[in-house]
């Protein structure tokens, strides 16, 4: 499988997203929406798609991380940056928290377990003082990046939230292809065999998790910044749902996948939502004919067609 | 002398010319964007009839206001404040909208009352209830329009209590609309002569109701007082009726209920049921005809106090654009704390902090036998003066009453 | 009389009382998700739609069916509805299992997860459009208005014909599995459904008929249900993942054991409302968390 195609097609992507500031027809908050979705299905992506592990609780992490990032921006009227990395670094070690209860079972197990744990969270975040409870945190700050750029101007936070997608996406590509990544699909794919080759495979799985959850953190932190705002509905299962739909429909185990996925789903929800129960529909009906004839999910269908790795 | 005249005819035709730019429609046309709830939870208190009722406004006005045309656009936020924070802004940036009509649900108000407040355009709350909207998150931009907490707690609980009925219990929703409806309730019956004898805390969007009730049945309370909203409103009030609690001496009150909740539940289980609005389509003539007009438009439905409130919003909104000329919030906002309303439903003045005053009406649901139709619900027990039905200024918290900006 | 952290015995027993028919609610909808889960391996997300289709189809036949086929008088009784909507909700699952359900089964049973979350949506989106979202009122049956007094406490009739209904087709369900000669068939399809097939039965349709009946006893949760709660479009999806919960909690494939658990879920739940009220949504996730740390295949589950 051709990598170089993808990293043409890499550079050109991402070389066009940065002109949108110029344009009027695209509308440059949707898609710092789609980059924070597109982050979380990401890392939702790493784990099922990458080391075959369900998790039904990623919004716990997602959410966290907004939640702290908005606080702490608001409260200590800090640079983003720094607002950013204390938000990641709570998703981070809940998720290694999480993770090492959940490695232990596995399947359905694996994933209602994450499913409880992130109840719990949500049930914490109705009851916790600062997070306002059903109002949320509103009123954000953005901040100035490094104490330099004012990230309250729409193009500034556009850039920013671009730099910071690049950043995952590198990320997520240098683990794929690391050694490690190779342990990992090794173990998605005949875990008994793995283990008899003498790899410790919780340890791998607890540290793909806890990088996962770092990763939601990430797209859950830069959301508080891009609306300004964080709210239950970040901690709440139905998100942690979405982000699995985001990465089937992209396509599970492509790199590019979550992105499309999650710019189609945010796509939907803004422009469907006004006629009543067709969102609800239409969200339904693109998950079932996605699981019965379209497994491979877009981009994933693209990549076989054209032979290419995405 | 002519040298001077002719310099202050200049002067005077520069000033018109400069006054000529600043009273001026943006883009020639003046955008309402109706943000609400299109099918959740509040979807039939606001939602499409929200959006019905700010065309009808727009008609009203002939379509156009001094030449700008009206254009009425809408978005559903689910109730969801994410929803909210990005419909609103691209509603503001995109579809350059001026007023933000709407905002069912504090959470989605807040955040749409944020981003107007950041980008100067108004935000007009009618589906809202909170307190803090004109306390400690007012903004010059935020009118709030129909009702709050205070008003639900000064009318429904003094009322209830006036009757005899003094002994309070709360089943209440855990989260801040629920415990700011209990505590202002608390406050008027305590100040009534009346005692709070107990009270619960359930998980909003909870299914049964009967563990809760039953704690309300054993403490032998007068009054069981409902401070939740929407289905968790319309569950307690169906297992109650089902636990027998309606019937029995004991009385419940919904601190928060519209007729669409009502006609969702039907008359046999609500009737005689005390509950406070700040509209009802049959108090007089006026509602009446308005009423008849918009169940003509909408499947038959007359509309709830909040769909009335979003007509009577908008065509204030646009008879202020009118008068100032202008759409900039400024000047709009300067004219609608500066001018008393009258258009035949509501009749009162907005105040420094963005609340509209105005008569509220305790109702009492109606029996299957005396209604005579699907929305004929109810009957007007009592009018509550507007004085009574409102903060006192003098209590605000808003910064822009006390001169204190919030940290 | 002695109080227990301020609760009183009668207050107590009340509270008991309750959540024993609030168990006995969950024992019936679990029961119907193990069924599916032991004999199919697919987690059937819709299950909490089908809850929600016997409802409101229960509601559709007393108020509004009259209307629709021109006769107005035309209302589907209670009892009737008890029978002829979970046999509706049964041959529609029926028809979902032979369409598209069936091209799964040699996947992974994440997909059959997915598909039945999908469906779920759907089959919520459409009634949730038709109905709005506040929901209708399905009046009490007469024969079952009323209740009885006991001290303090007020029993209504229907919430204990409720327990008593459930319970008997929890035990009769759990009979036909594990005591006849057709249950055991469907045991021995888990095992080994190949060996099955080679002694001449017909197991495809066995699979068939097992999704219809488990999908079929969702429903009649539903019927139950319509009298109590308001009948909404969301109803189901409210309550899915506390179902998920408890037969997880029980061990997925164990009928009994989602019986026990349903029964034990709801006495827990129960009790936190009156100390802990707000904790009531969250307490069946902690001891879901602790449960399988400690027993990795649910309380009496056996590990595949």
């Amino acid at each position: 499988m051709n990598t170089t195609m993808l990293n043409k097609i890499t550079v050109v992507v991402f070389a066009l997203l940065a002109l949108v500031p110029f344009q009027n027809v695209v509308y440059d908050l949707f898609l710092m929406k789609v980059f924070c979705f597109a982050i979380f299905a990401a890392s939702v992506n790493l784990l099922l798609g990458f080391s075959g592990l369900l998790s039904f609780g990623h919004a716990a992490f997602f959410g966290t991380a907004s939640y702290v990032t908005a606080h702490i921006m608001k409260q200590w009227g800090v640079t983003p940056e720094v607002g950013m990395l204390l938000g990641v670094g709570c998703s981070t070690v809940l998720g290694y928290i999480f993770g090492s209860l959940a490695i232990r079972r596995q399947g359905i197990y694996f994933a209602m377990i994450t499913l409880a744990l992130a109840q719990v969270v949500y049930f914490a975040a109705t009851q916790l003082p600062f997070t306002n409870g059903e109002d949320g945190i509103h009123g954000v700050p953005r901040g100035e990046f490094l104490g330099l750029i004012n990230l309250t101007p729409s193009s500034n936070m556009y850039w920013f939230s671009l730099a910071v997608m690049l950043f995952a996406f590198l990320l997520i590509q240098r683990v794929v292809q690391s050694p490690f990544g190779q342990v990992l699909k090794s173990i998605r794919e005949n875990e008994p065999r793995a283990i008899s080759l003498g790899y410790n495979v919780d340890r791998y799985k607890l540290v793909a998790f806890t990088i996962s959850a770092g990763l939601a953190g990430l797209g859950g932190s830069l959301k508080a910044l891009v609306l300004q705002l964080a709210s239950l509905g970040d901690v709440f299962w139905h998100t942690s749902g979405e982000a699995v739909l985001m990465t089937i429909l992209g396509g599970i185990g492509t790199l590019w996948g979550p992105v499309i996925g999650a710019a189609v789903i945010v796509n939907l929800q803004n422009y469907l939502a006004n006629l009543g129960g067709w969102s609800t529909i239409t969200t339904g009906a693109i998950f079932v004919v996605c699981v019965l004839a379209f497994r491979r999910g877009i981009v994933g269908e693209i990549a076989y067609r054209l032979k290419i790795k995405l | 002398m002519k040298k001077s005249l002719i310099a202050q005819s200049v002067a005077s035709a520069l000033m018109v010319f400069a006054g000529a730019a600043t009273a001026q429609i943006s883009d020639n046309s003046i955008r309402i964007g109706v943000l609400t709830d299109m099918s959740g939870i509040y979807s039939a208190v606001e939602g499409p009839g929200a959006v019905l009722a700010a065309q009808m406004a727009a008609e009203d006005m002939g379509g156009q206001v001094n030449g700008a045309k009206i254009i009425i656009t809408s978005a559903d936020t689910q109730s969801k404040a994410d929803l909210s924070a990005s419909q609103a802004r691209e509603m503001i940036d995109r579809d350059k909208v001026d007023v933000l009509m709407g905002n069912v649900s504090t959470a989605s108000a807040l955040a749409a009352m944020e981003v107007a407040d950041q980008r100067k355009k108004i935000a007009m709350v009618t589906g809202a209830a909170s307190l803090p909207i004109t306390n400690e998150r007012c903004n010059p931009y935020t009118i709030h329009y129909v009702y709050d907490t205070y008003a639900l707690a000064n009318g429904t609980a003094s009322a209830v209590v006036a009757t005899g009925k003094k002994n309070w219990f709360f089943v209440t929703a855990d989260y801040a609309f629920g415990h700011t409806l209990q505590r202002d309730a608390s406050a008027v019956v305590n100040a009534s002569g009346g005692k709070v004898v107990g009270s619960v805390s359930h998980p909003i969007n909870t299914t049964d109701f009967a563990s809760y009730l039953a704690q309300a049945q054993a403490s032998k309370a007068d009054v069981i007082a409902l401070a939740n909203a929407g289905g968790d409103t319309i569950g307690s009030v169906k297992q109650a009726a089902e636990l027998g609690i309606m019937g029995s001496k004991q009385t419940v009150v919904p601190l928060l209920m519209f007729i669409s909740d009502i006609q969702a539940l039907g008359l046999r289980e609500t009737q005689g049921m005390n509950f406070t609005v700040g509209w009802y389509w049959d108090y007089s003539d006026a509602n009446r005809k308005f009423a008849k007009r918009f169940q003509d438009k909408f499947k038959g439905r007359a509309p709830t106090s909040v769909q009335a409130g979003v007509y009577s919003a908008t065509l204030n909104y646009l008879k202020a654009v009118q008068a100032t000329k202008t759409d900039d919030s400024d000047a709009v906002m300067k004219y609608l704390k500066s001018t008393p309303i009258d258009d035949g439903l509501f009749k009162g003045t907005i105040r420094a902090d963005g609340k509209f005053e105005h008569d509220m009406y305790l109702l009492q649901v109606k029996s299957p036998k005396e209604s005579k139709g699907i929305n004929d619900v109810a009957k007007i027990a009592r009018v509550i003066p507007a004085a009574e039905a409102t903060q006192p200024l003098s209590a605000s918290k808003c910064y822009l009453v006390t001169g204190k900006k919030p940290s | 009389m002695f109080e227990l952290l301020g609760v009183t015995p009668q207050a107590l027993t009340s509270q008991l009382l309750i959540g024993l028919i609030n168990g006995s609610f969950y024992a019936l909808l679990s029961l119907g998700l193990a069924v599916i889960f032991g004999l199919l391996n697919v987690i059937n997300f819709t299950h909490g739609a089908l809850y929600m289709l016997g409802a409101m189809f229960t509601w559709i036949g007393l108020t509004q069916l009259g209307d629709w086929v021109g006769m107005p008088e035309l209302e589907v009784p209670y009892l009737a509805a008890l029978i002829i909507t979970p046999i509706i909700v049964g041959l529609m699952s029926i028809v979902i299992e032979k369409t598209m359900l069936k091209r799964l089964y040699h996947l992974d049973h994440l997909y059959g997860l997915l598909l039945t979350f999908g469906l779920a949506l759907v089959i919520e989106g459409m009634f949730r459009h038709w109905f709005g979202a506040l929901g209708n009122s399905y009046p009490v049956p007469d024969m079952f208005r009323g209740g009885m007094r006991v001290g303090e406490l007020f029993i209504p009739w229907y919430r204990l014909w409720v327990v008593g209904f459930a319970l008997f087709v929890c035990f009769a369900t759990w009979y036909f599995i594990e005591r006849t000669k057709l249950g055991s068939l469907l045991r021995a399809g888990t095992e080994n459904p190949r060996l099955l097939q080679a002694l001449g039965v017909n197991v495809p349709l066995i699979i068939t008929l097992t999704y219809g009946v488990g999908c079929a006893l969702a429903a009649l949760a539903g019927v139950l249900a319509a009298p109590i709660y308001q009948v909404t479009a969301t109803m189901g999806s409210n309550l899915i993942i506390v179902v998920f919960a408890v037969v997880v909690i029980g061990g997925m494939g164990s009928i009994a054991g989602s019986i026990v658990t349903g029964l034990g879920l709801g006495v827990i739940e129960g009790l936190t409302k009156v100390f802990y009220p707000q904790a009531s949504s969250v307490s069946i996730f902690v001891i879901m968390i602790i449960v399988l740390l400690l027993k990795p295949a649910g309380l009496f589950g056996k590990v595949r």
